[in-house]
């Protein structure tokens, strides 16, 4: 077998993990965050028609009950994770100024947790109470 | 100063032509939209938290919102917000076929991607006159 001189394997090309030095790691959560993202959005979509045109008392118990409370916490935390890379990616394929990239970059994290931990502490107080 | 001196630095240099020459194909376009409507549901995360946050906090703030979203401007941004999460999704789904490398032939990424588009405002209109009878229908 006359295979080419080259006695490097793959595993000296890994080992570096590229540029960003997390080598795949953001396009493979991208992939296994969508995977998960799909019943969970059929699930978000079937609890809101659920809950349409119901009083806030009856709301307040629904969205509180484990089951309900859990698939939303994987809604928001899955998306959350899944937004915050593809936004990510938006900024850095189309902010080439380091002037405005870091602080996009920096906004991005922010607002992702921001929100995400709102919604969380909001599910988190219908399901416990107070 | 000759014509050379002039400015081979201010000139504007020739850039190799992208997205303007080509034709709109329908994998493009909806290439374009999986991106717009990803950052749409983006700040859509808003209003699912100002929803949590409104039950959460009692029935006034639940109220205000019940009120906004009843609102033209309301039903518009929430109508909006229901296509592009079942389009993102279906877009989605058709992405992780193609990750496989399925679904790549010429007619079958076609068929796919105009199934994806149709199939994401069927599923927005069927779940809006779902809503509507829940609602209390026509009344």
């Amino acid at each position: 077998m006359s295979a080419p001189l080259n006695m490097r394997t793959p595993m000296r090309r890994v080992r570096g993990l590229g540029a960003a030095h997390s080598g795949t790691g953001h396009f493979w959560h991208q992939r296994l965050t969508s995977v998960a993202g799909v019943p969970l959005t059929i699930a978000l979509v079937v609890i809101v028609i659920a809950l349409l045109g119901r009083s806030h008392a009856a709301v307040v118990q629904i969205l509180g009950s484990p089951l309900i409370a859990i698939l939303l916490l994987l809604f928001i935390i899955n998306g959350a994770y899944h937004m915050w890379i593809g936004m990510q990616e938006i900024i850095l394929d189309y902010v080439h100024d380091d002037k405005w990239k870091l602080p996009a970059l920096i906004a991005n994290t922010f607002y992702v947790v921001l929100v995400a931990f709102a919604a969380v502490y909001a599910i988190l107080k219908l399901s416990f109470g107070v | 100063m000759s014509e050379l001196d002039a400015g081979t630095a201010q000139r504007a240099r020739p850039l190799s032509p992208h997205l303007k020459i080509y034709r709109p194909m329908l994998t493009m376009m909806m290439s374009i939209v999986h991106r717009i409507t990803g950052a749409g549901l983006y700040f859509g995360l808003l209003l699912l938290a100002w929803w949590l946050i409104a039950a959460a906090s009692g029935p006034n703030a639940y109220s205000a919102f019940e009120w906004f979203m009843g609102t033209l401007l309301g039903r518009v941004i929430l109508f909006g917000y229901t296509w592009a999460l079942l389009h993102h999704m279906l877009g989605g789904i058709r992405h992780l076929i193609w990750d496989t490398l399925h679904g790549l032939e010429p007619a079958e990424r076609e068929l796919l991607t105009l199934s994806t588009l149709i199939g994401s405002v069927a599923l927005t209109l069927v779940l809006w006159v779902i809503g509507y009878l829940a609602m209390g229908g026509p009344q």
